[in-house]
């Protein structure tokens, strides 16, 4: 036990050594935090666009100030010529323009359908998409209550609920991905990078040669960036739920607890890979492709898995991660508990498990 | 004789290459054994069986009077170790170093600390005893790092090319710590690529394709195989092999 402590003290001091590494661990979780909730949000406010009004009635006026009112859209420029409309994306930079055709008012009170035009700039499709969506929403809800007066005999009204994220801020989105990303950065990359420094400067083959069994090596190792994981978990944590409110609905404690199992697992996989190579650019360049990647495109953080051709979503099935943010999220917005997250708790217990076999064998061969 | 490196045919075979083959000697308590051979003759391979890193394909050894196959554990115990790499943490101070290598070994505090203490005053490093590693000169590393591999008082040092890329001077000082600890009564089993330095040895083996080719005191060999130096037997030997 007490070679264990000097070993787990050992390599605290590598970690304090390198502040510069230490800073980017910890400071990493508070960027990422905060960019994903400040900067990177779905949410589009005061959107530019550009408006041509060919009949300038009242009922184009009405629907003109619906739209600049809504928050969502601000009026950029006023347009006399169609024509102007290229030059209006081009110079003003507008993201969408809305056309009102002629004679607007009597065609619309004939029922003659007038339309109306929406035009997106679709260089970055998605904005466009929600631009777009944004538009048709406040057009349509003019529409009906101008119509509602006219009764319809028949008509469906669909009431919209947003459960678990009433006000659809992407912040909830991304932390239980950022938690994931860095939990599998600090856990994998750097006990893989960590353990191959041992090989490269052959300080290995010195505690090989030591009464140290190998288990102590290892765990000794991982000790320090279990730590290190756990207190980027609460520096995630405080963030989230004091600067974007964000809710921990279920336990704190199954939280943790599957933070723990999870960080088990990705120490598992830094432990495999340091197994198989030499050198830390190695150890580092494997955990990029094979973990990081993965994490954050298979995960389901970014890219929904649903829409994945079926090869990928295969291969999304044996990324740990996948499993994890299906956890996190259950239990901070839905307030899940065991009973409901039992299935994805158990194929990261099961993974974990395998990843511990095949790496304590991959290191007793190396030692044959 | 009291032996403290017992060999009998060992032997270590990497699929259907023979890396060590058959090798039988004997280090006397105390000795200075030079364990010589080029590149690939299998020396590093049979240092690694003796420490019980990799376990012998077959033969039969004994360290320390301890069983090679039964007793790895008890053999690590034994034995210093120090690697033709640096071995020493260059992030820790030279004190902590010294420290983490008494704790990995199970010493106690107070032997760590007196042993700090005994290490720091032999080598003259008391004044930068909180300096890290990695801004000393190259030479007092190697000498620090054979201090270390005995902060546990191993009867037997292995020391895998100790010497490497140190200039003569501190060659020479390294040579001197050496037979200070074999006058202490530790067995010194080291591999070399300086002939001059398989001179200072009490005996020397030389590894040709895994066997040993010669073994004896320098002066022996000399005189058995009519040569001015152990150089000039080196190089004989491995051009004999090379030639057939």
């Amino acid at each position: 036990m007490k070679t264990f402590w000097a070993f787990v003290k050992k390599e605290t001091l590598h970690i304090l050594r390198d502040p510069r590494t230490l800073v980017i661990l910890l400071g990493m979780p508070i960027a990422q935090v905060v960019l994903f909730g400040f900067a990177i949000t779905n949410e589009l406010n005061d959107a530019r666009i550009a408006i041509f009004d060919a009949s300038g009635d009242p009922v184009t006026q009405e629907i003109s100030d619906r739209l600049t009112s809504s928050g969502f859209f601000q009026l950029a420029i006023k347009l006399d010529q169609e024509d102007q409309l290229e030059r209006a994306f081009q110079h003003d930079r507008v993201k969408l323009a809305v056309v009102f055709p002629p004679e607007f008012q009597e065609r619309f009170f004939r029922e003659d359908r007038p339309q109306i035009q929406l035009i997106a700039d679709a260089t970055d499709p998605n904005t466009a998409t929600t631009l777009i969506a944004y538009a048709s929403a406040i057009i349509r809800q003019y529409e009906q209550e101008k119509k509602g007066s006219a009764a319809l005999p028949y008509s469906i009204q669909t009431e919209v609920r947003m459960r678990y994220n009433e006000e659809l801020k992407s912040v909830y989105l991304f932390v239980p991905g950022v938690i994931t990303i860095i939990l599998m950065l600090v856990s994998a990359m750097m006990t893989s990078i960590a353990l191959t420094r041992e090989k490269e400067l052959g300080t290995m083959e010195i505690l090989l040669v030591s009464p140290l069994k190998p288990v102590v090596i290892v765990v000794g190792k991982v000790i320090p960036y279990i730590a290190l994981g756990l207190a980027n978990m609460a520096i995630i944590l405080i963030l989230a739920t004091m600067v974007f409110h964000m809710p921990i609905r279920g336990s704190l404690f199954l939280l943790i607890a599957e933070s723990l199992l999870f960080i088990m697992t990705s120490l598992a996989l830094g432990i495999m890979i340091s197994s198989r190579v030499q050198t830390q650019q190695v150890a580092l360049m494997i955990s990029l492709m094979v973990l990081m990647l993965p994490t954050i495109l298979l995960s389901g953080f970014i890219f929904p898995i649903e829409n994945m051709p079926w090869p990928l979503q295969a291969i999304s099935h044996i990324v740990p991660a996948r499993w994890f943010i299906v956890i996190v999220k259950g239990v901070m917005l839905k307030g899940a508990g065991l009973a409901v997250v039992w299935k994805e708790t158990l194929i990261l217990i099961v993974m974990t498990l395998v990843l511990i076999g095949a790496s304590v064998r991959s290191f007793k061969l190396r030692l044959e | 004789m009291n032996q403290a490196i017992w060999a009998e045919s060992l032997t270590k075979k990497f699929g259907s290459f023979t890396a060590v083959d058959a090798i039988s000697f004997e280090v006397g308590q105390g000795e200075i054994f030079g364990f010589l051979g080029a590149n690939g003759a299998g020396k590093t391979t049979a240092m690694r069986m003796l420490s019980g890193l990799s376990f012998p394909t077959s033969g039969k050894a004994r360290v320390a009077g301890f069983d090679v196959y039964k007793q790895p554990d008890q053999i690590k115990r034994h034995i210093g170790y120090m690697s033709q790499k640096f071995s020493l943490y260059e992030d820790l101070t030279v004190q902590e170093n010294i420290r983490f290598f008494g704790g990995i070994y199970g010493l106690s505090l107070k032997e760590i600390r007196t042993k700090t203490a005994q290490l720091l005053e032999e080598l003259d490093l008391e004044w930068i005893a909180k300096t890290q590693v990695r801004s000393l000169p190259l030479g007092w590393k190697q000498k620090l790092a054979f201090s270390v591999s005995q902060v546990h008082t191993p009867s037997i040092v292995f020391l895998d090319e100790p010497t490497g890329g140190v200039d003569p001077i501190t060659r020479r000082q390294f040579w001197e710590m050496i037979y200070r600890a074999a006058d202490r009564g530790v067995t010194v089993f080291v591999t070399t690529h300086y002939m001059d330095e398989a001179e200072y040895c009490d005996r020397i083996s030389i590894m040709v394709d895994g066997q040993i080719a010669a073994m004896g005191t320098p002066e022996e060999l000399k005189r058995d195989n009519n040569v001015p130096s152990i150089n000039e037997l080196f190089v004989q030997l491995a051009r004999h092999t090379s030639s057939k």
